[in-house]
C-alpha cells in the first residue's frame, strides 16, 4: 500500500513541477519536426532509384528511433536524480521515513512511479516516431516490439543506477556519475564498431569492457539491429551498425545488472543513516 | 482530542546504554533513559551533546552502534511502533508544490488511515494549529512558522502514543508558542507521551514533568518538574542557636553551606535528605524555626548541571 501512495506522490511531483507537461510539449515538437522531415525527404526521393527511395525513409526511421532513446535517457536521469538525495539534502524524508512504511517500500514507490513516467514518455515517443514514419513513407521498424522492449530494458537501467548513487551522492554529483557512465558506453559502443570495421580485437575489447561497466549502449545497440532492415544495418560507422552486435549474453548480463542495481540500492538505502 | 491511549503498559521510550559511532567520532556515547505513558519529557543539553542523534536513533532514522532501545514496548524502528509515533522534525521541510491539506492527506494514507476517517480528522487538524483558512494554499508559499504549525499537524494525525517534538517551537512567534504548549498538555491529559527536545528551557519548564540533561552523549542527570518541592535543590533554614562548627557536619548531605544572621543556606543531592539534616541540627541544639525550598529555574539547573561553558 505505502509503494503506491508514494509512487503516486512521485507522478503527482512531476505533473506540478510541469516536467511531465514540458516532456510533453518538447516531445510534441520532436515528433512534429521528425514527420515534417519524413515528408519533405520521401517527396524529394520521388524519383530516385526504388532501392534507395524504400531505404532512406528507414534511415531515417532509425534516426529518430536513436533520438528517443536518447531523449528517454537523458530524461530519466534528470528526473530521478533528485529522487533520493534531494530528499535527504532537505530533510524532507525525515517526515515519511519516520511513517509506518518501510525504506524498501519508499524507494519502491518513487521507482515504479518513475517507471510509470518513463514508460508512458517512450510509448508516446516511440509510438509516435513509428506511426509518423508509416503514415509519411510507409517506413516500419522490423521487430518494433523487442525493440522497444531493449529500450525500455534501458531506461530501466539508467533509473536503478539513478537510484543507486542516489544513495550515496548528492544530486548533481549522481547526475554526473550516470550521465559520465552513460557517456563511457557510448563512447565504448563507438570504439567497438571501429574496432569491428578494422578488425581490431584490442578496440573490440574496450568497447566489450565498456558495455561490461555500463551496459546502456549495448541494449541500445542490439534494439537497433532488431528493428533496421539489413540495408540499414549495412551503413557502416552510425549509431545502428550491426558491424558488432550485443550477444544474448550481453542483453542477459544488462538484465542482471539493473537487477542488481536495484538491489543495491534497496539494501543501501535500507541501511544508510537519514 | 477525546479519545485516549491505548497504551500496552510498556514504557513510551525505554533505552539501555544506547551508542553511536559516526566513524571514529563518539556522536551518542551510552544513552540510558525511560519516559513512562503520559509523561511530558523534556531532552536538554548543549549544542552536540547528541540530542539529536538519539532523536534520530529512536526512530529508525539513524542505526546506533550499540545498546538498546525500545519505543511502546517495540524496537526502535519498528514499523508497527511508528504506526503510534508521531514526529516533529526540526525545521520541517516537506514537497512544497503540496498544499496544507494534500500534505495532511498524504502522511495520513503513510499511517494507513481510512478515509472517512482522514476527511475528518485533516480539517480538524488544520483548524487546531490555525491553518484552516490557508488549507489549498501550496508549502512553497508558507512562512517559516505556518510550516512548523502543519509539521505539528502531521504529527498529530494519528492520534499517537508518543510524541516526539524536536525543537516544536522553532520559528514560532509567541501565539505559535503558545499553541505547542497547549498541544502539548493536551496530548499528555489524553494520555500521550511527549519527548520533547527544545533550548527554549521556558517551554520546557511549563510542559514537561521530567528532564534528562544530556552531556557529551550520555544523561548526566534525570529531574522531576512537578511543583511539589523535590526539584528544589536549594534550602534555606532559619534557625536559632546554630553554631559554627556544626556546619562541617552537614556536609555529609549538603554542599555550598553558607550561614548569614541565623540563616543557614545549602545545596543537597536528594530532597529525601532534608528530614535528617533537620534531626542532626536539632539533635545539636539548634531550634528549627521554618526550612524553605529555594525554586531554581530550569535555566539556573540547566547551567549548574551542564555547566556554564554548555559542556563544549
Amino acid at each position: 500500500m505505502g509503494v503506491w501512495i508514494v509512487a503516486g506522490a512521485a507522478f503527482r511531483e512531476a505533473v506540478r513541477k510541469k516536467m511531465v507537461w514540458m516532456a510533453l510539449v518538447t516531445g510534441a515538437a520532436f515528433l512534429i519536426l521528425f514527420g515534417l522531415g519524413m515528408r519533405f525527404q520521401t517527396k524529394s526521393m520521388a524519383r530516385a532509384p526504388s532501392l534507395i527511395r524504400g531505404q532512406v525513409p528507414n534511415a531515417l526511421l532509425m534516426v529518430g528511433l536513436y533520438a528517443v532513446d536518447l531523449l528517454t535517457m537523458v530524461m530519466t536521469v534528470l528526473a530521478s536524480s533528485d529522487a533520493l538525495s534531494g530528499e535527504i539534502a532537505s530533510g524532507a524524508i525525515h517526515a515519511v521515513a519516520t511513517k509506518p512504511i518501510r525504506r524498501s517500500e519508499l524507494l519502491l514507490g518513487k521507482w515504479l512511479g518513475y517507471v510509470g513516467m518513463m514508460s508512458a514518455y517512450l510509448a508516446i515517443m516511440l509510438g509516435g516516431v513509428t506511426v509518423i514514419a508509416y503514415a509519411a513513407s510507409g517506413a516500419t521498424a522490423l521487430h518494433l516490439a523487442s525493440g522497444a522492449a531493449l529500450i525500455w530494458l534501458e531506461s530501466l537501467l539508467m533509473l536503478n543506477v539513478t537510484l543507486l548513487c542516489g544513495t550515496a551522492f548528492s544530486t548533481l554529483t549522481n547526475g554526473v556519475i550516470v550521465l559520465g557512465l552513460f557517456g563511457m558506453a557510448f563512447l565504448g559502443g563507438w570504439v567497438e564498431q571501429v574496432g569491428a570495421l578494422t578488425r581490431s580485437v584490442h578496440a573490440v575489447d574496450v568497447g566489450v569492457i565498456a558495455s561490461l561497466i555500463m551496459p546502456s549502449e549495448s541494449l541500445w545497440r542490439r534494439a537497433a539491429y532488431d528493428m533496421q532492415s539489413p540495408v540499414v544495418g549495412a551503413l557502416r560507422l552510425s549509431p545502428f551498425s550491426n558491424a558488432s552486435v550485443p550477444s544474448h549474453t550481453m542483453i542477459g548480463y544488462a538484465a542482471v545488472y539493473l537487477a542488481v542495481a536495484l538491489a543495491l540500492a534497496l539494501r543501501y538505502f535500507g541501511q544508510r543513516d537519514l | 482530542m477525546a479519545s485516549t491511549c491505548k497504551s500496552s503498559g510498556s514504557p513510551a521510550i525505554q533505552t539501555r546504554f544506547l551508542r553511536k559511532l559516526f566513524g571514529e567520532k563518539v556522536a551518542v556515547k551510552s544513552l540510558t533513559l525511560e519516559v513512562s505513558p503520559g509523561e511530558a519529557f523534556g531532552f536538554l543539553g548543549p549544542n552536540g551533546a547528541g540530542k539529536s542523534t538519539s532523536v534520530k536513533m529512536l526512530l529508525g532514522l539513524v542505526t546506533p552502534t550499540g545498546g538498546e532501545a525500545r519505543i511502546l514496548g517495540f524496537p526502535a524502528g519498528n514499523v508497527e511502533a511508528r504506526r503510534k509515533v508521531g514526529f516533529l522534525p526540526e525545521h520541517f521541510r516537506f514537497y512544497d508544490w503540496l498544499s496544507a491539506e494534500e500534505l495532511l492527506l498524504f502522511h495520513g494514507r503513510l499511517y494507513g488511515m481510512a478515509g472517512s476517517e482522514l476527511y475528518r480528522r485533516v480539517p480538524e487538524l488544520l483548524e487546531l494549529v490555525g491553518l484552516a483558512p490557508h488549507r489549498r494554499r501550496r508549502l512553497r508559499d508558507f512562512s517559516k512558522g505556518m510550516m512548523q504549525r502543519i509539521g505539528l499537524a502531521q504529527a498529530l494525525l494519528n492520534k499517537p502514543d508518543l510524541i516526539i517534538l524536536d525543537e516544536p517551537t522553532s520559528g514560532l512567534d509567541p501565539a505559535g508558542r503558545r499553541l505547542v504548549r497547549d498541544i502539548i498538555k493536551a496530548e499528555r491529559s489524553r494520555g500521550a507521551a511527549v519527548f520533547l527536545n527544545s533550548h527554549l528551557l521556558g517551554e520546557v519548564e511549563v510542559t514537561c514533568d521530567r528532564v534528562a540533561f544530556i552531556k557529551h552523549g550520555e544523561v548526566i542527570e534525570t529531574r522531576s518538574l512537578q511543583p511539589n518541592g523535590e526539584n528544589a535543590t536549594s534550602f534555606r533554614i532559619r534557625a536559632g542557636n546554630l553554631r559554627p562548627e556544626m556546619l562541617a557536619g552537614l556536609e555529609r548531605w549538603a554542599k555550598g553551606i553558607q550561614l548569614h544572621d541565623g540563616e543557614l543556606s545549602f545545596s543537597v543531592i536528594s530532597s529525601e535528605s532534608i528530614p535528617e539534616i533537620i534531626r542532626y541540627l536539632v539533635a545539636g541544639g539548634a531550634n528549627v524555626y521554618e526550612v524553605t525550598p529555594q525554586h531554581l529555574s530550569l535555566e539556573d539547573l540547566f547551567v549548574q548541571i551542564v555547566g556554564p561553558d554548555g559542556g563544549l
